[in-house]
Formats: C-alpha cells, structure tokens, sequence
C-alpha cells in the first residue's frame, strides 16, 4: 500500500502545473521529514542502550601507562626513598647521606635540598614511612635514635597559577628520639603517625624496641611537647625483611627474610606475641612485604613468584589468626611493593624493569608494563594512583602517566564470593560507600540480583495463579456481560501507581500480616477449601434457587464467600497463636531460629504480585479468548465436558500466550522499583526465606544513584545494574512477543 | 442429573469454581484496594471527636490523664503486650483492643501519639469546650482554653475568650496572607533580580566586557533593589510586630498550663461542640485547604499544591515532547516504511521499551540529559553561574523529557493501532481522487487516528503522573522553595526542581520524622493520584471504544 506514486488526473489541464509542482514538492518533503523524524526516534530509543554501554564499559578497560619522562639525579648517592606528593608533580628521593631531594617529576630539576639534621658520627641503619597520607617518615640510626621528619606541600596560587612549595617539619623535633635505650643500631624501623606516634625498631640481637610518643595533656607543657613511653620485647624472627605496623598503632609484623611472620600486640606500652606463621612454603624467602591501604591486610612477596595476601580473620574459639586470604602471581625477582594510597591495589616492580599493577579485592592482574631497561630499585606511585615513579639500578629516574579509573571491579569481585577484610569468610556483599577513604568497596552484584529475582519469584507465586485461573474463568466461562465489566476493571489497576501499592504495602499490610501472621498463612490454605464446599452446597441447592443465577456469574457469588473466609481466616488468627505458637508468632519463629522481618518477602510478594497480576491476566486473557470457537465447539459437540475441553483443547492451544504472560509478568516484577523500595528493608541479603527483605537492582539504584559521584566506579557499577535490568527485561520481553506473534500466526492459520 | 459427590468431582466443576473464585479474589483486592485508599483518604478532613481519658499507666506508674483523638485501634494478644513490658491485669482473656491515640502537644510532651490499652482506661468522655488548635508549628494542639492575653495582660476568659479568638483569628489570617505575599512574591522577585544582576556581572567578566559604566550600572541597579529590600523588611517586621502580642493560655492534658501564641495557629477548633453542618463546613474547608495551600510542618500538614502543580506542569511538558514525536515515529513505521522484518523488528523493540523498568529511563535520564547535555548547555551557555550548575542538575526539564521517553513506547502503539485501523478503502479512495500521499496523510488518515493518539497521550499522561522511581533521580524534591512558574521572566523555570504528588507519598510515607502524623495526609495524597490516573484511564478507554465503533461502521 505504500507504492502509491502520484499521478495528475487524468484529462486535467497543466496550466496548474506550478500548483502540481509545489504537491509534489510538499509530498517529498513530508516523507523526508516523517521517515527523518521516525528514523530519528528510533535512534533516540537505541541511544539508551549506546549510552548505557558507553558509560558501562569503562569499567572493564585495562589501566593504560605511558612514559612522561626519564632523567637521573644530580647524585650519585643511593636512595632509600621515593614519594610523590598529590598532584605527581613534585617527586621526592631521600639519599643515603641524609639528604631529603624535591624535584620536578617532569624533567629531574632539583628544587630543593634540605640535610636532616642528624647528629655526628651517626649512621643511617634503616628507613621507614607511615601511611602514606601522612608524609611522615622515619631514619632509624646506628646509635639506636630515630629522626621522625615529614614532607609538606604547600600549594599556592600566584597568578593563577599552582606553584607547590615543598618542605621538611619535624613533628617530634629536630632531635631524634630514642627508640632503644641500649644505644644499639637500629636495624629495622617502623613508624605510624597520628595524633600520638610509635616507633618499633629492631636491632641485630634480636630485641624489638617500641616507642610510643603522645601529646602532652598537662597544662604547663609547652605546646607541642610529647611524653614518651619505652618498651622492648624478644623475637626470634631471623633477621627481618620489614617491620610494619598498622596506622591505629596496635599491631606490629615482624616479616623475616625466611618466610616467618611474627603478629605482636601493642597494648598500651606492652607488646606481646599474639602469633607466629610461616607465610612461605619451607625454604623460600620473602622479597619484601607491605600493608595495604587502611594496614589491615599484609602484602608478602615470596622468591618464588608469589605475593600473599594475609590478614586477620575470628577462627573458632574466637582467637584472631592470621591467614592467607589469596595470592598473585608475579615475577620471582620482585623489588619493590608499592601499595595505592586510598584503594586495595597495588604495584610491583621487579628485577627486570617491569611494573606489575595489580588489586587485591579484584584478585587481578592489571597490566604488567617494561619501565626501565635494568631492574627497578625504588618504585613511588603517586597519592592519586595516576602516577609511577620507579627507579632503576643504573640510577634513573623514569616518571610515567597511570591511568588506572576502576581497578576494583572484575568479573569475580562482582559474581563471585569475595573475601573482604574484617571479615571471617568469603561471602557476597553489596556494600558501596562508607566515611572512611581507604575503605574497601564491595560491589557484589550477586545480593542484589538475588533480591531482585526472590522478589519476582515471590510476586509470581502470588500472582500467576490468581491472574491464570482467573483469566480461564473470564475467557471461557464467565458471561459476556459480566466479562464486559471485570476485564477492564481488572486490567485498568495496571496503571496504578506502584507508589501507591508500595506505600499500602508498608505502612498498611506489613504491619497487619506482622500481627496476624497466622491468619494470613490460614488465608491461603482456607481460601480453595472453602471455595468448593461453596461449591458443593451451591450443586446440592435446589435448582430453582440455582437457576436464579444464570450460569457464568459464579465469580459474582464467590466474592461475599471470600471476604468471610479472609475475615474469619483473619479472627482465628490470634486464638490460633495463643493455642500452637505462645500468642506471638514472630515472636515464636525469632526464638526458633527464623529472622522475622517486618518489611519481608511475604507482604513483597503480595504487593508485587497485585502489581503483576494485570499484566498476567490481559495477555492471558487475550490469548484464551482468542482460541477459534470452531475448536471448542468441535470438542464440546463430540460428548466432552466444558472442564474437559479447557484442558485438552483450549489450554494447549493457549499455552504459549499463557507462556508469554508469564513472562511478560517477570519482566514488570524484576523491573518494579517502588514496590521493593517501600515495602522492604532493602538490606542486601541473600536468604530465600519469606519472612526476610531483599534489595533488588532497581531499588539499589533509586537509594544510591543520586549520591553516587559522577564517573566514579560506584557510579559506573549502578549503571551496570541498570544494563543488566534493561537486558533482562528486554530479552523477556521480546521473547514473550515474539511467541505471542507466532501464536496469532497459528490462529490464523486454524 | 447425577447429584452425588463423586459425580460432581469428576465432572470438573469444583476446577471451574477454583477459577472463578480467582478472578473472584483479584476483584475484591482491587475494590478493597481502592475503597481502603477512599477511606483513610476521605475520612482525615472530617473532625473527629477528642476524648478525654482517666488511664492506668502501663507500666504501673499511676493514674494519668488523656487528651487525644482517637486514630487506630487493633486487637491484638495480651501476651505480646506482656513481652512488650506492659503490666496488665490478670484474668482479661487472652486478646485485649489496643487504641493509637494522637494526643498532639507535641512541643509538650514530645511525643504526639501513643497506644492505650482498653483494659487500662478508667473512664471516658468528650468534653464539649475541648479546643484544637492546628498550629504553624508543632502539629495539633488539644487543651482547654483558660483566657485570652494581649501584650501578656489578660484581656478575656472562659466563653468571651473563645468568641474573641476567633475574631483574633480571623485578623491574624489576613495578616499573614500579607506577609506571604510580601515574603513570597515581592522579596522573592527582589532576590530573583540580584542574582540575575550577579550573573549578568560575571557573564560581562567572563566576556571582558567589565567597562565601569556598566559595573556602575550594575551596582546602582543593586543598590536600588537593596534600598527596596530594606523597605520591604521594614514592612515585614511591622506586620510580624502587629500579630505578635497576642496569646491564649491552656490547659493541656495533664492540668498543665501552655501559652499558645495566636500568631502560630492557624486554626482552632471543639470538634466536640459541633453540629452535623458545621462539621461539613469544616471537611470542606479542610480540602479545599488540602488542594490549594502550601505543605507545613515538613509536608505532614497543610497542603499539597505545589506537588500538584509540579505534576501538571510536569506531564503538559511531558506531552508537548511526546505527542509529535510519537506520532511521527508511528507515521513512519505504518505508512512510510518498507513493511518487512526490520520493521517488524523495529516494532517489537518499540513495544517491549514499555517494559523496561522506568528506573533504567531514570539512569538514563540522569547520566545522559542531566550530566551529560546539561553539563554541557551550562558549559556553552551558563558559563557565568559555574560552578553551582543551571541545568546540569536534575530540573523539570530532564524529567519531563526522561518521561517523554519513557512515555513514546505507548503514544508510538497506539497511534500505530489507529493507524491501522483504518480501512485502506478510505486511503485508496482519496489516493484515487488525485490527493498525494501527504495530503491523504494530513487531510483524511490522521484526522481520523486522531482519536487514537489522543488515547495514547491519554495512557501517557497516566502512566506518567504515576511514575515516581525515574523521577527521583532526575529532578524531583521533597520540598521546592518555588514553583517552576512564576512571576519573574522567562516566567517558566525549566532548570529548577519541582514537587510531584507519587514522590509526595514516598516522601511523606517514608522519609519523614513523624509517620504516625502524616499518614492520613498520604492517604488522601494517594486517593488524589488513584482517581487522577482512574479518570484518564477511564476516558482513554472511553475514547478507544468510541473509536472502534466508529470504525466498525465505516467498514460496513
């Protein structure tokens, strides 16, 4: 019909043709205009799938690096340290002699040398650095002192332009401290920082020294005067590789060289010796060792190609112990273990040039990327992970660009079970945000997904039978003038606000299923028992009673026989509690092990299910209704039963219109946001049971999209929820239609 | 015919009575749903009686003293209010009813609703002279009135009091209206005008236009609008001044005094003392108050009409969008385009975009218009106001156009459906006559689907005013300091968010500090919504069948 080409009548004069012409003309125009307008809007209709994708796969890219610069340093003194401050530009390298180096990480300039005050004779045994925000580092000496001393950076804006401005405080003065009293070298040092400080120091005879400074609290003390506290302790921890301790100051790891890892507790000034393991199969070493961010989780890099990561988990007597909770695999040269400042990834650099980028709650190799052509002797990565600095043996300097936007999620951090830190096992969590930055994200979609289709599956245990029956009842019994007036009247509550069922459902039936829990299980198991005694009194009526109510208007009947069972079902409800469950039947399950949720999946179900049983009803209505009369009749005529011919002729010739409702009703549940928001807990939990809540994927959204920062990985990960709701429903849907096209071509065919 | 049992069962009847009962059952969900929501919604404005109550304390403490009305009541088990620590007498059976009583005062005791036992109340009645103040603040008041004072002297008692505060009353409202108006209207277009001043300043900055005569211009003009300010403020304080000094004093539950400024109530009350007609009068003032005035108190008391007119202005937006879009898309896909399986295809896709959950259209909406195009306009053209955001921040704007997207699915298929409704015999014949196919469109086939799109914009219409999850992300707000219209040029504020009646009930149902008192207002909320939706629902279905019978007979 759409071949129709224009042609001037036929006998007509074409002095009009300049009127002919401008038809023709406006007859062009509005095809190009209608089909660049349709086109138009079914590319805006693509566009959300694009859009959905273009912010979604980001999150699967991997980090990219590339070199900005490479230079040496005027020295040739060896570096113990190197650190970036915020913005990568101004690098850091402290040297042998004692010397503190500012430089510009894009050309090796020297932009300021500051000599620590270190006293004569003295020398520097061994180094250490607190967390790295704090910029507070350590020189552990040879007469047993340390100098605590911190970089500061301050940024100012001279014609608007940053200029950083570096510099060396000592926050506990420009003295060291005295960290063994003995007086002997200090092997090994550690230092965290806060508003008090602590020290440990190991020296070669075994001892652990601990220092613990704190601000003054006495009045007459000078502003910025500490009181000091020494305690010493034995470990037989050979000769070891690193001491770390945690930035809350109360664990302190001695890692030997030989694989043993000894935990002490730092309890005021006492240290104890809480554990002793061995992190590395018998016979290997460890190359070096690291807190991760936040210093609950240990990083221990075995020679032989192995970095474990280990943190304290409740074992069964509810002792802390230290455990292996994963491990990576890494080149068997590893020099250096630089961990991220505020998230739980790492980088690794190693004898032979390359820089590893890894995260640990992802489990995952990032990138592994050549740096430097000899190996790499100090690796700095920058506050905000967008910047390396590794140092080879040949003494340069190499400064490169990171690009590393959303290391913490792969496909196991969002399916699998992960094993986060503080907890006892590997579990699902959804947890996405919390005050402190170096909290560790968990972006598991499992919980949620779960919810999602527990919520569904509970709607549809509601709704598909009542929507089912109910449409064979008024496709094929019921009669036509009473069908004329409940199809619409049920149909019509599909554009019912779900707020308003959501709102309902919380304030109004979770409460009343909370204190007539029993009556409402009672419903269900009463409501078909009664139906057919009804039934039956009905048949055993006399029939000229019975021939009052024409045939097909037993629904009409059944309503007031409903409404007194519900009733009824709903007065026994409290003498049964008091008869079986004590008169309190939460109550009652809660002391026998069964969480009882006031917003749970029982009043979800049903408010979900009213939601769905719509959407089920009309197709499936539409579809029974739609079976050819002549098959019914065919049936009915050969001797069957009305009930006979619905199951063996109507039903199987419906069944894929019934099919499609169904899921058609699968999709509206997954997708409903409202209904979950306001009738669950929406704490994300993974339990079939009825009597627990649920988040689903749409609720998460609505809760947390609007505080979610722009592009940040949380960010990317809900929209990643929307992608999966959007495919889900979208794959359901076409599928439903297109067996609903296929049926109406069977039909036609009948 | 065979009666017996067996006979019965076989036949397969019972199975035909199960079915009826379910659509028996989805019947009566809906029209309980529907009455509940009547019930509760219709039954808050009508005044109830306020009781007195001589009640044993729970938890053994004496003999105290109730005011309150009475809002819910349940029988529930007197061993759960024994495990709830209630002290109950012995031999009262095993359920007892429990009363929710709303005693108000809440600056008094704290709280304004608790459950009373039965068993425990002493005595009741319903004192006639028992007064109910709402107030601006602090929800209802219930007390009795002991007299009335003016700049702190006692002026009237008793009865004269009662009579001399409504006439009070009835000064402080008009008072009040003036104040709202020179709050809302005059300062409010004050303030709108220094802020545009500001920006205009930054924009000339920006462009490097900052020659002096124009800051000069700037500034005088600023310094006109404060001088205008300060007068204002000065008329203000007057006001404030006049309506400030008078007060009642009460005696609330519990023989205590209270001194009740007259300036914050609003209005006052014996529900106890009045007669069938003045309790009508008084439900309809209440509605109309309900529709027409502002939300007090956190949106618990008062008035919904901002979210209201945040909804209409919302869906009109919506619809200017909507209609032509998808009318030109359902032209396209029915008229122009090649019908073969991409069309087919593309039909399927349109149809199941309805399904997808509006939450994604919210994500959309959000990540795309609002972040995306809107950071983007303010970039080109809001350059002066950055970094606070013009429109890239959720606004009506977004909304209406999420909506609208959401919405063309349904304006798409029902135009499509009226389309092809139309018996080819009329497009041939006009084709026939020597019309081209753009004349046959706009001449005879789309004056004749007419009716259909008005039904998809019906259906759209619907499904939009109820939609709240999209909106949550893309521009609504529990509490808009102004309407998106309003005296102030370009008159209408696309970029400024708005109040909408389906975020209202979540709001005010879930969100706010005190549920107990705002739930009647949510279920008139609801009500208002439901019978919105109802309506238009009702007269798109009207319009369809209206439509088919037309059909039907040109087919004839």
């Amino acid at each position: 019909m759409n071949k129709n080409s224009v042609q001037p009548v036929a006998g007509g004069s074409y002095q009009d043709s300049r009127h002919f012409r401008r038809r023709l003309w406006r007859d062009r125009l509005s095809r190009y205009a209608v089909a660049a307008g349709g086109n138009g809007v079914i590319v805006a209709i693509l566009l959300i799938l694009i859009y959905l994708l273009y912010v979604v796969l980001p999150l699967g890219k991997s980090p990219e690096m590339w070199q900005e610069a490479s230079y040496r340093l005027p020295t040739e003194a060896p570096v113990l340290y190197l650190a970036m401050e915020e913005q990568a530009e101004v690098g850091l390298a402290l040297e042998r002699g004692g010397q503190v180096r500012f430089f510009s990480t894009h050309d090796g300039r020297t932009l300021d040398e500051v000599r620590l005050p270190l006293p004569d004779g003295v020398t520097i045994d061994s180094f250490s650095a607190a967390r790295p925000d704090s910029g507070v580092l350590a020189l552990g000496l040879s007469n047993g002192q340390a100098l605590v001393f911190k970089a500061e950076y301050r940024v100012s804006y001279p014609d608007d332009k940053r200029v950083i401005t570096p510099a060396i405080v000592y926050p506990l003065g420009e003295t060291p401290v005295v960290v063994d009293p003995r007086g002997l070298p200090l092997q090994r040092l550690a230092v965290q920082a806060a508003e008090s400080y602590t020290l440990a120091g190991w020296s070669d005879d075994g001892t652990l020294s601990l220092l613990r400074a704190a601000a003054s609290e006495s009045l007459l003390a000078e502003e910025g005067s500490f009181e000091f506290e020494h305690s010493s302790a034995q470990t037989n921890v050979q000769s070891p590789r690193a001491l770390l301790l945690d930035p809350a100051q109360r664990d302190l790891y001695v890692v030997g060289k030989d694989g043993t890892l000894g935990w002490y507790e730092l309890d005021g000034d006492e240290m104890r010796l809480h554990e002793q393991i061995r992190t590395t199969p018998a016979g290997v070493g460890v190359a070096a060792a690291q807190l991760l961010a936040g210093g609950t989780s240990i990083l221990v890099a075995a020679d032989d190609g192995r970095i474990s990561q280990w943190f304290s988990v409740r074992g069964e007597a509810g002792l802390r112990h230290l455990k292996m909770i994963r491990d990576f695999k890494a080149p068997k040269n590893v020099t250096a273990l630089a961990p991220e400042f505020s998230r739980k990834g790492f980088l690794v650099a190693d004898g032979s040039g390359g820089v590893g980028v890894y995260h640990a709650t992802a489990h995952q190799l990032l990138m592994h990327q050549p740096v430097a052509d000899s190996g790499i002797a100090q690796l700095a990565v920058g506050p905000r992970s967008h910047a390396l600095l590794a140092l080879d043996r040949d003494g340069t300097l190499h400064f490169w660009r990171v690009v590393n936007e959303h290391p913490e999620v792969s496909w196991e951090a969002l399916w699998s079970k992960v094993w986060y830190e503080g907890y006892d096992e590997p579990a699902y969590i959804w947890q996405s945000s919390s005050a402190d930055n170096t909290f560790e994200p968990k972006f598991s979609l499992t919980p949620l997904t779960f919810g999602t289709l527990k919520a569904a599956f509970y709607a549809m245990l509601f709704a598909i039978p009542l929507a089912i029956l109910g449409a064979i009842f008024t496709a094929y019994f019921m009669a036509p003038k009473m069908r004329q007036v409940v199809k619409p009247s049920i149909e019509i509550m599909e554009a019912m606000p779900t707020v308003i069922l959501g709102f309902l459902a919380g304030l109004w039936l979770a409460p009343l299923v909370e204190s007539h829990l029993s009556g409402i299980f009672l419903v269900f198991l009463l409501l078909p028992l009664v139906v057919l005694l009804a039934a039956y009194g009905w048949h055993r009526l006399p029939g000229s009673l019975r021939q009052r109510v024409p045939d097909g208007w037993e629904a009409a009947l059944l309503i007031p026989v409903l409404a007194l069972a519900v009733w009824a079902a709903l007065a026994v409800s409290s003498p049964l509690e008091h008869w079986l469950f004590g008169g309190d039947l939460p109550h009652w399950l809660d002391t026998h092990g069964v969480g009882f949720d006031q917003r749970n999946s029982l009043v979800v179900g049903m408010a979900m299910g009213f939601a769905v049983i719509p959407t089920i009803f009309s197709i499936a209505e539409d579809a029974i209704f739609a079976v050819p009369k002549h098959l019914t009749n065919g049936s009915l005529a050969l001797g069957a039963t009305p009930w006979q011919t619905l199951l063996r002729v109507v039903l199987l010739t419906a069944s894929p219109g019934l099919f499609s409702a169904v899921m058609m009703g699968v999709g509206r549940a997954v997708g409903e946001t409202m209904i979950v928001l306001m009738a669950t807990g929406n704490t994300p939990v993974m339990d079939m049971s009825i009597f627990q809540g649920m988040r689903t994927l749409s609720a998460n959204i609505a809760v947390e999209m609007p505080e979610s920062e722009v592009d940040s990985t949380h960010y990317r990960v809900l929209f990643l929820a929307a992608l999966v709701l959007f495919l889900f429903t979208f794959l359901f849907n076409t599928g439903a239609e297109l067996i609903r096209q296929r049926l109406r071509g069977k039909y036609s065919s009948l | 015919m065979d009666r017996s049992f067996t006979a019965w069962w076989r036949s397969g009847t019972p199975w035909i009575w199960l079915n009826a009962a379910a659509v028996a059952a989805s019947l009566a969900m809906v029209i309980g749903l529907l009455g509940l929501i009547a019930y509760n919604g219709l039954g808050h404005f009508w005044p109830h009686p306020v009781w007195e109550f001589s009640y044993r304390a729970a938890d053994g403490s004496g003999v105290q003293h109730l005011i309150g009305e009475l809002s819910d009541s349940e029988v529930t088990s007197v061993e759960r209010m024994r495990h709830a620590g209630a002290q109950l007498p012995e031999n009262i059976g095993e359920d007892l009813e429990r009363y929710l009583l709303k005693t108000g005062n809440r600056d008094v005791s704290g709280l304004d609703f608790r459950w009373i036992l039965q068993p425990l109340i002493l005595e009741r009645h319903r004192p006639p002279d028992l007064v109910v103040f709402e107030r601006t603040e602090w929800g209802n008041f219930y007390g009795f009135l002991k007299n009335l004072k003016q700049g702190g002297k006692v002026v009237s008692e008793g009865d004269a009091a009662w009579r001399e505060l409504q006439a009070r009353l009835d000064y402080v409202d008009q008072v009040r209206a003036q104040i709202k108006e020179i709050e809302k209207d005059r300062i409010g277009e004050i303030n709108y005008r220094i802020e545009q001043l500001r920006l205009d300043q930054r924009r000339l900055e920006l462009e490097g236009r900052d020659t002096p005569q124009r800051l000069a211009q700037i500034e005088q003009q600023r310094a006109g609008l404060q001088a205008r300010f300060r007068e204002l403020q000065k008329e203000l304080d007057a006001k404030y001044q006049e309506i400030s000094g008078d007060s009642v004093t009460m005696t609330a539950m519990g023989e205590q005094e209270v001194e009740v400024p007259v300036a914050r109530i609003v209005r006052a009350y014996r529900p106890n003392d009045m007669s069938a007609w003045q309790k009508a009068g008084f439900y309809l003032a209440k509605l109309w108050e309900f529709v027409s005035a502002e939300p007090r108190e956190a949106n618990t008391e008062g008035g919904i009409f901002p979210a209201i007119f945040g909804t209409v202005i919302m869906v009109m937006l919506m619809s200017v969008m909507v209609t032509p879009f998808g009318v030109v898309a359902a032209v396209y896909l029915r008229e122009y385009a090649k019908q073969g399986p991409l069309t087919r295809l593309i039909r399927i896709a349109v149809n199941n975009l309805a399904g997808v959950p509006s939450i994604v259209y919210g994500v959309f909406g959000l990540g795309f218009f609002v972040y995306f195009l809107g950071g983007n306009i303010d970039q080109l053209f809001y350059p002066e106001a950055l970094p606070a955001p013009t429109f890239g921040t959720p606004g009506l704007l977004w909304a209406s156009l999420t909506l609208a997207l959401l919405t063309l699915p349904v304006v798409i298929v029902a135009t499509e459906e009226g389309l092809a409704r139309i018996p080819s015999s009329i497009r041939e014949g006009s084709l026939a006559l020597g019309a081209t196919k753009a004349e046959t469109l706009w001449r005879t086939v789309l004056p004749m689907a007419s009716p259909a799109m008005m039904t998809g914009l019906i259906l759209a219409v619907a499904r939009a005013a109820g939609e709240v999850a999209p909106l949550m992300l893309v521009g609504v707000v529990k509490l808009a300091p102004s309407l998106p219209l309003d005296g102030n040029p370009p008159f209408v504020h696309l970029d400024r968010k708005f109040m909408h009646l389906g975020f209202h009930i979540y709001d005010v149902g879930f969100q706010s500090p005190n549920v107990e008192a705002a739930r009647p207002l949510v279920y008139a909320t609801a009500l208002l919504l439901v019978v919105v939706i109802l309506v238009l629902n009702l007269a798109a279905i009207s319009i369809r069948n209206h439509l088919r019978e037309r059909y039907r007979e040109l087919e004839q």
